[in-house]
């Protein structure tokens, strides 16, 4: 894809016609309603940096001309259809997985009540911004995850929905049972690479929350269920400190050997750098094919995004995230959690890596969720955007 | 990931003593001692780790690669410790016990520091050229304040600029001789010089415009300037009011009589990826740019993205071209994270060799572009990463976060630093405990 991409550069760059001038902006009005028209895809699938390359003279002179890769005077696209041929660059994967997890892992952590509706409106969102893989719900006890005791009536509500995967948590058995009955084609299970976390967070030690998901496992694989497979404290635990990334590899292994389909590296408390993600990830790829692996790294300190850049360059091409930011640290109060999506998907198109996501739809999916919970986006490509939208004077 | 059960909040921690913590997350913690891994056993079944021999044999990946970094504690006064750990890390780092060393603060606060040559170590093609140590231009007290509404007082910024110096910063840009009428929170710049002028172990650039700016600047004491050219003629005839031309001709005069004076200069690029009026900025003008400056005789050019549109796909070939007529070690990478892509493009310029990077303590000063938006990259937040890819900066954070700490309370607002807030949280929970 990458080399078709290449021989083809220069003759699609000439051959695309000079778009007008566009006069809208992002979100709703006059903006072309679907980036998957064709013109709009020509328009913003040409490569701007190449684009420039080609056509100096129109930029050196403040020429009305606009770049085809705006959208309006003010609004910047990331997408470049060009791919890097400079080393640091160059072995990106061509296309990117996101699994979005802003229903579940996003939601489950707000104190208020979503309402059922609104969490199926989100999920329908997302999918219609081009994300296959949206992580509904949890069939976990009410009791311990209020948020989601509705998870049955979502599963309900969303059965339908074509164009997305809808894995849901499942914590043992009967999770899995309900989460069954309820229509779920897809479910995740979730170790810990770090002792004190497994018996903090789920009250049984590594071995034996493994022990569980055998048996979840090898239920799923009698129904053809794919089953994904998360570890918390890749990198650091709030209790023990660092995570050994041969512990990390352990529990891989063992996830990968009962069945799991893919293995979610998660940086739960966010300390997580490229100095300590490389080996981690050396570790875990060392016995377990890459390509069932992904990352899920929150930006408490701010490193996701260059986490997950680390994690590409390293052959890594799924990445976890939640729209809009969602979800917090439960570690430190106040502080970010979870990765936006947005924000990936700006740097991805940036890269030149399909996503199939539409970072237009996409952000209305974010509006919506946080004028619901009444607070802005955490996502900073979102805040930006949303921002030129409301100034731009077009 | 959070928990999949009941969230768990401090009060759920395992009740543990400072002392206990202190030598939990002390500097053996993570040797593969059967006793660290976790509540005292050993994490593999049924064994009892009791020497880390037995344990080694069991690590079968888990070599000296395993913990190739190492945490520790981080003050100024810390550098010779550092120096003495860089050196004595022989070549073969796959002895853990070496290379790794975790500590944690008794607060549970996460160092991310890492006496990282033993990360580079591993060979990883990722990392192997990343500079060894990277100075860090502080441009809060000038682009950082800069666009403030309410006007900080003279001695708000002196007493900035001091605790950001005793952090370890060894360049604080200090202020800026632009015209009172451009910028009025800028306009004790005269005052602010004086105050600082005698500082010591570090240096203190000023904005000049142009030749009567210079003036004023080293009659105030200044020792070193910065000018301020665009790769965007866009820009340059909406911020400077003049033309790229036009400007650099302006600066050929500051840097002509700069040189008389031997006080250094400094050239910054802005619209260095994307410009708010023309959109993308080819690296070609950049280039040109930058090369202009260089051959005025800056002796080191900021390349900066003024609006954070940048992404490593496009950061990666203008710094290409600019590194084709600038040498690396005379260049800077100025990244706003208006788009939150700054930590990921500063990466991908270490990677091609820059080792120069401008940051505003507590992520000061916002997008003029984006309303709201935010703009410079967090000092802090540029430390941490640096410390985990095991970077030498010379800068404690700990006192790094104190001096954001000082200006976020005086202008009444959370620090634009996800690290700084992270750990400000994470000690204020932990001391219920």
């Amino acid at each position: 894809m990458i080399a078709a991409r290449r021989v083809d550069k220069i003759s699609r760059l000439k051959g695309t016609p000079a778009p007008k001038s566009m006069t809208t902006v992002i979100g709703g009005g006059a903006t072309p309603s679907s980036s998957s028209s064709s013109s709009l895809k020509a328009l913003n699938k040409g490569s701007l940096l190449w684009r420039e390359f080609f056509y100096p003279k129109n930029r050196l002179l403040g020429n009305n001309n606009r770049d085809p890769g705006y959208l309006s005077t003010y609004h910047y696209s990331s997408i470049c259809n060009h791919r890097p041929t400079n080393k640091v660059l160059r072995n990106l994967p061509g296309y990117v997985k996101i699994v979005e997890v802003g229903p579940r892992d996003g939601l489950q952590n707000e104190k208020e009540i979503v309402p059922t509706t609104v969490k199926v409106q989100l999920i329908k969102m997302l999918v219609s911004s081009g994300l296959t893989v949206v992580e509904a719900t949890s069939f976990v006890s009410p009791k311990w995850v209020p948020q989601l005791a509705d998870a049955k009536d979502v599963m309900d509500a969303i059965q339908n929905i074509q164009g997305g995967r809808f894995p849901v948590l499942t914590p043992n058995l009967k999770g899995f049972e309900a989460a069954v009955a309820a229509g779920a084609k897809e479910v995740a299970i979730f170790a810990s690479a770090s002792e004190s976390f497994s018996k903090s967070n789920i009250n049984c030690s590594i071995k034996d929350s493994l022990a569980r998901y055998r048996d979840v496992a090898s239920a799923a694989r009698e129904l053809s269920l794919p089953v994904r497979g998360y570890i918390s404290c890749v990198v650091g635990c709030p209790v023990e400190g660092t995570v050994p990334p041969s512990k990390v590899a352990y529990v891989a292994k063992q996830l990968f050997d009962m069945g799991c389909s893919e293995i979610s590296l998660g940086d739960t408390i966010g300390v997580g750098t490229p100095g300590t993600v490389i080996p981690m990830l050396e570790n875990v790829i060392h016995v377990v094919p890459i390509d069932k692996l992904a990352v899920h790294f929150h930006d408490t300190y701010g490193q996701a995004l260059s986490n997950i850049l680390i994690s590409l360059q390293m052959g890594i091409s799924t990445v976890d995230s939640s729209v809009s930011g969602l979800g917090g640290c439960p570690y430190a109060k106040g502080a970010s959690g979870n990765v936006a999506t947005e924000d990936v998907v700006y740097m991805l198109n940036g890269l030149g890596v399909e996503t199939h996501v539409d970072l237009e739809k996409l952000m209305l999916a974010g509006d919506f969720i946080c004028k619901h919970l009444g607070r802005p986006s955490s996502s900073k490509t979102a805040v930006a955007l949303s921002s030129k939208k409301a100034n731009s004077k077009l | 990931m959070s928990s999949l059960e009941e969230p768990l909040g401090f009060d759920k921690l395992p009740s543990m003593s400072t002392i206990d913590r202190i030598q939990r997350f002390s500097a053996g913690a993570c040797r593969p001692r059967g006793e660290d891994m976790g509540m005292g056993t050993c994490w593999i079944e049924g064994r009892s780790c009791s020497t880390s021999n037995s344990c080694d044999e069991d690590y079968e990946e888990y070599t000296g690669e395993a913990f190739p970094w190492r945490r520790h504690v981080r003050d100024v006064s810390e550098g010779e410790a550092f120096n003495r750990r860089a050196s004595s890390l022989s070549k073969n780092r796959m002895k853990c016990r070496h290379v790794c060393d975790s500590r944690y603060l008794p607060d549970l606060q996460y160092r991310s520091k890492c006496n990282g040559r033993g990360v580079r170590g591993i060979t990883n093609k990722f990392l192997k050229d990343i500079p060894k140590f990277v100075k860090i231009v502080e441009v809060g007290p000038r682009d950082g304040l800069q666009n403030e509404k309410n006007i900080v007082p003279t001695s708000v910024k002196v007493e900035l600029i001091r605790r950001l110096v005793s952090s370890g910063l060894t360049v604080v840009e200090a202020t800026s001789f632009v015209s009172p009428k451009w910028v009025p929170q800028l306009a004790d710049a005269k005052d602010v010089m004086k105050a600082v002028r005698d500082m010591e172990d570090a240096r203190l650039p000023v904005l000049t415009p142009n030749l009567k700016g210079f003036e004023a600047a080293v009659a105030a004491g200044a020792k070193e300037v910065a000018v301020f050219a665009s790769a965007s003629e866009s820009f340059s005839k909406s911020n400077i009011n003049c033309s790229i031309e036009e400007s650099l001709v302006r600066y050929r005069a500051v840097c002509a009589a700069a040189k008389e004076l031997s006080v250094p200069v400094r050239g910054y690029v802005s619209c260095a990826v994307g410009c708010p009026v023309e959109g993308a900025i080819p690296p070609s003008k950049v280039a040109y740019v930058a090369k202009e400056l260089y051959n005025m005789g800056c002796f080191e050019i900021s390349l900066a993205d003024t609006i954070g549109v940048g992404t490593p796909g496009t950061v990666v070939p203008m710094l290409e071209a600019v590194m084709a007529v600038v040498s690396a070690e005379k260049l800077a990478v100025h990244f706003h994270d208006t788009y939150g892509q700054s930590l990921p493009n500063i990466l991908v310029s270490l990677q091609m060799g820059i080792s120069t990077v401008d940051s505003s303590v507590a992520g000061l000063g916002g997008c003029p572009y984006a309303k709201g938006a935010s703009g410079n990259v967090a000092t802090e937040d540029v430390v941490y990463m640096l410390n985990g890819l095991g970077v030498k900066t010379n800068v404690d954070l700990a006192k790094l976060k104190l001096a954001g700490d000082f200006i976020s309370d005086h202008l009444g607002r959370q620090s634009g630093s996800k690290t700084a807030i992270a750990l400000g949280r994470v000690t204020a929970d932990a001391s219920k405990i």
